[in-house]
């Protein structure tokens, strides 16, 4: 399985591997990485899994949709050249080895 | 030491617990829920997962591993019958007491059920668990004719994802249109269009009579719709039993103060069976949606923790069905005037709802910036002027933050 390294506003990192196919949001959710709320549970609706990604992978990312684009616009934190919401990053092995920062605020 | 005890976990009791976990609670968490499986989200049942684009493992809250490093007691399939508020203990179906110092009543909803002379048709089925859902899910492999009675969100939600399958969809809506009790005229007509142009057949103003045990579905005109698979959606009803029992004011749902407690103090009650003053609505209601669940979920968990913070958020809601992803901010029931931001027929928009000058509510159509922003303005009290509303080469993250 691919992994992930999440790193929380205080530093804290959590090293994670995620089934191929599940979103960089469900793997913080489900294995309490604290700063991603997904208030919607993935349904692109809150602007709340907004994620700050290691640059390295970004042209590995899969591209943004208009709906994404236009969520991130709303949210909290400052959106920056590598915010992604994360509901939308599915893993692959492409993936392996990404780093992604949890913002200030969600 | 302190001990709460959550009854129901769905989104506000799971939010209840890891609120107080995160919070700094030190004491003891018990979750209890009446399903077998672990918690997990009901919203994408009539959407994601019966498309067949979200899992079983995908919609789940938490991972086993969550409850055991947060130390919350999660009981499964453990159903509650009883609640004594003298001596702070619920007792289980089972005869297990389980004390508390703090309860939690996140009790949730119970569909409605068609009735005819008094008696519930067989052949009618409901979607609210996962079980539910598996089960629509294999009966609508073979269903060749789907009826939907209910022409409300998860009647519609269903009716979009059956249509998508190939099924032939009938849609029987009992007032005169689509999701008429929360949303206006415009929008309305923007689903109704679309789901008789994706194929589906939808029955305004029509009203089912009965139900034959051949799956006929009987109009009140007389005409019989074949079916093989009914699914109903027609509004649900607060689960307030325990409470009533219990002695708890209960009154359309379970009657809650500004901090989520009952008429009994170390009671609370969350989510959709809490009957509550909105300062949105500026009335008593009940909210069935998640935002609602969570954020009394989180004023329940902070006055636990000593904090008075009065439940004051703005309510939000949303559908999908096909490519319409509607989003609702704010309540817009009473609105005396509306100005539309966009162009109806491009799909794309968002309607601005005032009562006596002032904004009260947003509806957006595939203009997920526009809602998120709609949250903020009612959040912030900000009542833009109608004029700029309309003008589109004003952006409305300004609005927000020249404030």
């Amino acid at each position: 399985m691919p992994s992930i390294t999440y790193i929380e506003t205080n530093g804290t990192s959590h090293n994670i591997e995620l089934p191929l196919g599940a979103t960089i949001m469900e793997g913080a959710i489900q294995n309490d990485v604290k700063g991603i709320v997904a208030e919607c549970g993935g349904s692109c609706m809150c602007a709340t899994c907004h994620i700050y990604v290691d640059e390295k992978f970004l042209d590995k990312l899969p591209t943004m949709e208009e709906e994404e684009q236009e969520m991130l616009e709303g949210a909290t934190a400052e959106v920056k050249s590598n915010s992604r919401l994360s509901c939308q990053v599915r893993m692959s092995n492409e993936l392996d080895g990404i780093m992604v920062r949890v913002p200030e605020e969600q | 030491m302190k001990k709460v005890v959550v009854i129901g976990a769905g989104h506000g009791g799971v939010q209840v617990a890891a609120s107080l976990r995160d919070e700094g609670f030190e004491g003891e968490i018990v979750l209890i829920s009446e399903e077998k499986e672990l918690p997990y989200q009901k919203p994408p049942l009539s959407k994601g997962f019966l498309q067949g684009k979200q899992t079983e493992v995908s919609i789940l809250f938490r991972s086993e591993q969550y409850y055991v490093s947060n130390a919350i007691d999660l009981r499964l399939g453990v159903t509650i019958a009883s609640i004594n508020p003298k001596e702070n203990y619920i007792s289980t179906v089972n005869g297990e007491k389980i004390d508390f110092t703090y309860l939690i009543l996140a009790t949730g909803a119970a569909n409605r059920k068609l009735r005819f002379d008094g008696k519930e048709p067989k052949n009618v089925y409901y979607l609210r668990t996962l079980s539910d859902a598996k089960w629509i899910g294999q009966q609508l492999e073979s269903a060749n004719n789907v009826v939907i009675v209910g022409g409300g969100f998860i009647g519609l939600e269903l009716a979009a994802l059956a249509v998508e399958k190939g099924k032939k969809v009938t849609v029987i809506e009992a007032q005169s249109r689509l999701m008429e009790r929360v949303l206006p005229e415009v929008i309305s007509k923007v689903f109704y269009e679309t789901h008789i142009q994706k194929g589906a057949k939808v029955y305004l103003g029509a009203c089912v009579n009965g139900i034959q045990d051949n799956g006929d579905v009987v109009l009140s005109t007389g005409e019989a719709l074949p079916s093989d698979l009914i699914l109903a959606g027609i509004g649900v009803i607060p689960e307030t039993q325990l409470a009533k029992e219990a002695g708890i004011i209960c009154e359309n749902g379970i009657v809650v103060n500004e901090l989520q407690q009952t008429s009994i103090p170390n009671i609370y009650a969350i989510g959709d069976v809490a009957n509550h003053y909105n300062p949105f609505a500026k009335k008593n209601l009940r909210l069935e949606s998640v935002q609602n669940a969570v954020d009394q979920a989180k004023t329940a968990a902070a006055h636990i923790l000593g904090k008075a913070v009065p439940y004051n958020a703005v309510p939000w809601f949303w559908t999908f069905q096909y490519h319409l992803k509607l989003q609702m901010a704010g309540i817009s029931l009473g609105y005396d005037d509306y100005v539309v931001r966009g162009d109806t027929a491009s799909g794309k928009f968002s309607i601005y709802y005032y009562k006596e000058g002032k904004l009260i509510g947003v509806d957006s159509l595939n203009k997920p910036a526009d809602h998120l922003n709609a949250r903020k303005l009612l959040e912030l009290g900000i009542h833009p002027a109608k004029e700029e509303i309309r003008d589109l080469s004003l952006s409305l993250k300004e609005l927000v933050s020249v404030s």
